[in-house]
């Protein structure tokens, strides 16, 4: 598996570090019990599209926003999260459980 | 025996190697199978379960039958396909499963009781009683089946992985690949070509056949001398192309040393790793057998085998050759053995139509039916014209038709689409994105078929690598039809072999459907079919049609089981190439590591650190007595301790202060420059992540300290909380941890040893720039001893230097250095948690740090701390625990109240850390207990079952040493 | 009073050859880290002169001065005095965080490919890269003859060792 870092370019696997989903940018605030259990736990588990943050922990040290298919394991693009990781476009975004 | 003439093998290079303890000769070039075979060495090997004997299937890495194990110096490498393994000078081979000898097996009465051990046998005849399977009936399995056996040594031998990138990869080096390489790389795009054997060439070095009317060997070697010539080409041979990975990723198995004898720093394999822009898989065609009975004898081999090991090798294992045949192409076989004078003594086609001029007898319409000879063919029976008829042969070469190797377009899922023209499943169009497959990979046999089909894919792949083809002028060569009658099995009595490696028969197939095993997948598993070293390479195509016959379904629709990576066998030591040692965890060294060595500190692993244990003196004959001199050392005079291995973070920016504000749960930004404090870090979830101190170097400047276990983790968390939530703030982090040495000296006297050295003036939790002579260094007063306590850093340069240093000025002070288990007892006795205690379960509740929760600020994990059942009497809280008796305790045991039973349901917390105390005279613990806080005083029941350990316990406050940290402040 | 010895982090290493490459332990002069502050690239880009802040994988070079980008943000000037940036960005001394060692010769890329995942084919001179040696993270930087690579001062002598192996691997298949 390869990932294109915006800054470093394409990289293998191994010089990355999975999070997981992009559900995590989303921080709840307070102590809204439901949004902090969302936040923490509820995901979606498509088939499908999804958007995860990786780290690239061997280069750059960017949190990116990969979109990939679970299915087909294409790897469709990477964003900096530090730029709102919206160079991928909104329109992928699938909010799951979370409010 | 050798042929003159033929083959091109070394004849001026005598080669001597033994088999089974008996020296042969035989030329460079040849591999183990064509060398035996010139010796006229028939049976190689014993078969998996019915211990027949068997002689060489085939002349290339799918070999079924020809598996040995060379022996060298310090390896023994079993499995080793005899068809692949090319000889050297000195090679020491063995045959494999047969005692005493391969001539004379014991178990081959196996064989004879044939009829009990048929598929599944041992589901059924090992089932009872119950207990008779882990002792006798396992290991009795075990012995009897199996391969070869192993060194029971470590594989120490060399190694390699690698990493190559490429603009195209081409799979395979016959016409076709030849094609698809010449194109790529004449239109300057960087090309890897790939092929398993020796030299390039494929089935042209094999064949006898002729391009642009010259042999076609002369032809590849143009090809070859222009292709190496080119910078942007890579020519690898004995490299096989074993799977096929996301993102135009390839793994491949080179055999960089297995042809000679070892030598230094030689690495026997490596591992590829091989990025390609796009691909061209021409891996060819494999030649398959047909089941008739007694199918397996030596002396029975594929028909192409025969025409690889007489046109490349020189060797023919018969003087009076048969060929069963149910196409056109094994008629060249028979062809080029009467042209090498090798007589031929019939053709059996099983095709009614047949043609039959040839220079021998040719039988159309006609099956082998039977075969004799016990360790080699004598004869075999031929049914023609409803006759049966003996023909005197040593050598029947078979050929079912050809099979494309469209493994590789199914390592992502794909699935083969049966042609029936060709009797023969065909890769599925874009199986794999990126790959196109050319030749008779993708069902064209011809050689000028393949030419053309790779330069034709080689065009197209170049296309969506956006270069320009260059025109090629294809050479001519020859374009035969191929004319097949499928048949995959001959009907009749006695046993006709699918699966050579695992024994398994047309019988156990049928059975397999017959108990409704009748799915390929399930068939695969209760026969074995297919699970062997050549993945069933050799007989899942026969099995499958003997399936579908079987259950009356047709080829398609049973379908073939899954093709999964590896191609074909690569030995763990190459996937793990560069895996021991330093290359399984790089080993980080302090910069006192030399001076530590030096004063006999056996060093211990802290994560990649390696950290002194302690310092033994002369008269120590144990840890404990070092551990208690150096715990007593720190606390009456003066310790040192190398603590560069913490975290060390510098953070920067106007918005440092908010940013620590949001990550640790207490205030940083009321933190005076020039301060010093103690901070908790907690994760998302509202778990413990870190603590340590952070120092304000200045307004806008401070230095966190991480603890060494976790210093990775907190960069990461502090890179996504700073990008994910604090997108536009003005803060910069970076690791320090490597620049600064940084070394604590502990206890009464620790002042006055640093006064010898620099300027020592700060208040306890103080922090501030040192002038150590030309030195730049800074200075903290903080301790993780409970003793008035120092760390001085200065830059790694100097450590060393400082470390000797320092440990001259406290030996003359009575002190010394002290070790990581003083390090540990001297916290326990002060209370003070480490990752044994924030393990990642606990809160800052549990270890009593909840009032650190600054009310008046958010941070990370606030919110999830606060959740019902993350706060409470329910929770396991930190406590200290002190022996009733004089006894050791151990981190790991469980807390029960006295009086109940030691039940799962009654257990009441566990214990973290102990360490025995020199300074109390005793064992002390560190432990989570159930409501723990509000019951210091009590009694618990500490139970130990591994180490036998049952003692009561008084629980108290986790700090036994100066509660009120006088002597930390004074 | 102290007087403080120096060492290198390969201290006592002497360079090696095999195969044609040298693998030799470099000083790499003053280290800093510059991470620009928000609102200060304008600023920080006229006191950088003749430098420029690299863009990502690239080198700016002057004389022995070297701005190699390292990572999000952030570059280290070598071989220089971070004279006049304060205020603009912040810098961080790493002079002693990091080993240097140089990788030249022909086959210097062929010793790397058993090491780094990365394709080196078009690393020009002027390019740098962060990646990993193994398990461990490196500053590869393309120079002249060869590479140079920083690697965590702890971990100098792995890295040493990793290098030394993959060089004596690379020399006998040359040999064989």
């Amino acid at each position: 598996m390869r990932i294109t870092c915006p800054l470093c370019g394409p990289r293998d696997r191994r010089e990355f570090y999975y999070y997981g989903s992009e559900d995590y940018l989303t921080r709840p605030e307070g102590e809204d019990w439901d949004a902090i259990d969302a936040h923490l736990h509820l995901r979606n588990n498509p088939a499908g599209r999804v958007r995860d943050l990786w780290y690239h922990d061997m280069g750059c040290t960017s949190w990116l926003v990969v979109t990939r298919d679970t299915v087909t394991h294409e790897v469709f693009g990477a964003a900096l999260v530090a730029d709102g990781g919206v160079s991928i476009s909104a329109k992928m975004k699938s909010k799951g459980g979370a409010a | 025996m050798r042929i003159d003439g033929k083959g091109s093998v070394d004849r001026a290079a005598p080669v001597r190697f033994r088999f089974d303890g008996v020296e042969y000769q035989g030329f460079k070039g040849d591999t183990l199978a064509s060398a035996l075979m010139a010796n006229g060495v028939r049976v190689v090997g014993r078969s998996f379960k019915y211990h027949r004997p068997r002689g060489v299937l085939t002349a290339g890495s799918e070999e079924p039958n020809a598996l040995v194990e060379i022996i060298e110096d310090r390896q023994q490498t079993p499995n080793v396909r005899a068809t692949v393994q090319e000889i050297y000078e000195g090679m020491e081979a063995k045959s494999q499963n047969r005692w005493p000898s391969l001539k004379f097996d014991v178990l081959a009465v196996n064989d004879l009781a044939a009829p009990f051990l048929s598929a599944g046998f041992y589901y059924k005849t090992f089932m009872w009683p119950r207990a008779f399977w882990e002792r006798i009936y396992e290991p009795l399995i075990r012995r009897a089946a199996g391969l070869g056996s192993l060194s029971g040594r470590h594989d120490e031998a060399d190694y390699e992985k690698a990493f190559a990138f490429c603009d195209l990869l081409v799979i395979g080096a016959g016409p076709a690949g030849l094609a698809a390489a010449l194109q790529a790389a004449r239109a300057g795009a960087d090309v890897i070509l790939a092929d398993e054997g020796v030299a390039m060439g494929g089935r042209l070095l094999a064949d006898s056949g002729q391009i642009d009317g010259k042999p076609a060997g002369e032809w590849v070697r143009d090809v070859l001398a222009e292709l190496g010539a080119m910078p942007n080409v890579r020519l690898m041979t004995r490299t096989s192309v074993t799977g096929v990975y996301d993102g135009g990723t390839y793994s491949a198995l080179e055999r960089v040393g297995l042809h000679v004898a070892a030598r230094p720093d030689l690495p026997r394999e490596c591992f590829w790793r091989i990025v390609a822009g796009q691909a061209v898989l021409a891996a060819g065609a494999q030649e398959r057998m047909i089941a008739f009975a007694d199918n397996d004898r030596p002396g029975i081999m594929t028909a192409s085998a025969i025409r690889t090991y007489l046109n490349h090798y020189g060797v023919s294992l018969g003087k009076r050759v048969t060929i069963f045949a149910n196409n056109d192409d094994a008629r060249q076989t028979a062809r080029d053995l009467m042209a090498a004078g090798v007589e031929v003594a019939a053709i059996i086609d099983a095709r009614p139509d047949a043609p039959v001029a040839e220079d021998c007898p040719v039988y159309a319409g006609a099956e082998v039916v039977g075969t004799k000879g016990r360790h080699g063919l004598t004869s075999i029976t031929v049914r023609h014209r409803g006759g049966d008829m003996q023909i005197e042969t040593d050598c029947l070469g078979v050929s079912g038709g050809w099979n494309p190797l469209v493994h590789l377009t199914c390592h992502m899922n794909g699935r083969p689409v049966w042609d029936a023209s060709l009797a023969a499943f065909l890769p599925r169009a874009g199986a794999v994105p990126g790959m196109h497959v050319a030749g008779a990979a993708a069902g064209v046999f011809s050689t000028a078929g393949c030419l053309t089909s790779g330069a034709a894919v080689a065009v197209q792949a170049l296309g969506v690598l956006g270069r320009k083809a260059v025109p090629m002028e294809l050479p001519l060569a020859e374009n035969a039809g191929y004319d097949i009658l499928p048949l995959w099995e001959v009907k009749g009595k006695g046993r006709a072999w699918l699966d050579f490696a695992n024994d398994v028969t047309t019988k156990d197939v049928r059975l397999a459907a017959q108990e409704n095993f009748a799915s390929v997948e399930h068939m695969k598993r209760y026969t074995t079919q297919g699970m062997a070293p050549d993945q069933g390479k050799n007989s899942n195509v026969g099995a499958l049609a003997v399936l579908a016959d079987a259950t009356g379904r047709g080829i398609p629709e049973t379908g073939t089981t899954t093709f999964r990576p590896p191609f074909s066998p690569v030995s763990i030591a190459a996937m793990g190439a560069g895996g021991r040692a330093e290359g399984f965890a790089p080993q980080r060294f302090m910069t006192s590591h030399s001076a530590s060595v030096e004063r006999g500190a056996p060093m211990i692993e802290a994560g990649m650190w390696y950290r002194p244990s302690y310092f033994p003196r002369m008269g120590e004959s144990t840890w404990r007595e070092a551990c208690d001199r150096e715990v007593t050392m720190v606390r009456g005079t003066v310790g040192v301790c190398d603590v560069s291995t913490l975290g060390k973070i510098d953070i920067q920016g106007r918005d440092a202060a908010r940013f620590l504000d949001l990550v640790y749960t207490n205030m940083f930004s009321t933190l005076p420059v020039g301060r010093v404090r103690y901070g908790l870090m907690l994760r998302a979830d509202g778990h413990v992540l870190d603590d340590g101190t952070t120092a304000r170097l200045g307004e806008n400047h401070y230095l966190m300290t991480t603890t060494t276990a976790a210093a990775g983790l907190v960069m990461r968390h502090l890179e996504f909380v700073a990008q994910a939530y604090c997108a536009g703030w003005d803060v910069r982090f970076i690791s320090v941890t490597e620049n600064w040495a940084q070394f604590a000296v502990a206890g009464p006297m620790a002042k006055a040893l640093l006064e010898t050295l620099v300027e020592v003036d700060l208040p306890f939790m103080g922090c501030g720039p040192v002038q150590l002579d030309q030195v730049a260094a800074r200075l903290f007063r903080i301790s993780f001893s409970g003793e008035q306590g120092y760390e001085i850093a200065v830059p790694a340069r100097y450590g060393e230097a400082l470390f000797r240093d320092l440990l001259a000025r406290a030996e003359t002070m009575g002190g010394g250095a002290y070790g990581m288990e003083a390090l540990n007892v001297l916290r326990i006795e002060k209370g003070f948690i480490t990752h044994a205690e924030i393990h990642g379960r606990t809160t800052a509740f549990d270890i009593g740090m909840e009032k650190m929760v600054s009310a008046k600020k958010d941070c990370i994990g606030k919110g999830a701390a606060a959740r019902p059942g993350m706060v409470g009497a329910e929770r396991d809280q930190l406590v200290g625990l002190r022996p009733v008796n004089d006894v050791a305790i151990s981190a790991g045991a469980h807390l029960f109240n006295p009086g109940t039973e030691v039940t799962r349901v009654n257990d009441q917390g566990y214990v973290t850390s102990v360490g025995y105390s020199p300074t109390l005279g005793g064992y002390l613990g560190m432990a989570f207990l159930r409501d723990g806080r509000a019951r210091h005083g009590e009694m618990v029941r500490l139970v130990d079952h591994l180490r036998k350990i049952d003692v009561l316990c008084e629980v108290s406050d986790p700090v036994f040493h100066d509660p009120e940290g006088v002597k930390l402040r004074g | 009073m102290a007087d403080l010895i120096a060492k290198t982090p390969l201290w006592g290493q002497g360079a090696v050859v095999s195969g044609g490459v040298t693998l030799a332990e470099v000083d790499l002069g003053q280290v800093t880290s510059v991470a620009p502050f928000v609102g200060q690239e304008k600023t920080l880009a006229a006191a950088l002169k003749p430098l420029v802040f690299p863009a990502p994988n690239m080198v700016s070079a002057k004389g022995a001065a070297r701005l190699v980008w390292t990572g999000r943000g952030q570059a280290f000037l070598i071989g220089a005095v971070p004279d006049g940036l304060d205020g603009l960005a912040a810098l961080t001394d790493q002079s002693d965080g990091w080993a240097g060692v140089s990788l030249t010769g022909a086959g210097a890329v062929d010793v790397l490919a058993r090491l780094i995942p990365l394709d080196l084919r078009d690393m020009a001179v002027g390019a740098c890269a962060r990646t990993s040696l193994g398990h461990m993270a490196v500053v590869l930087i393309r120079v002249k003859d060869g590479f140079e690579l920083l690697v965590f001062r702890s971990m100098a002598r792995t890295a040493w060792h990793e290098l030394e192996v993959a060089m004596k691997m690379r020399a006998a298949r040359l040999a064989c």
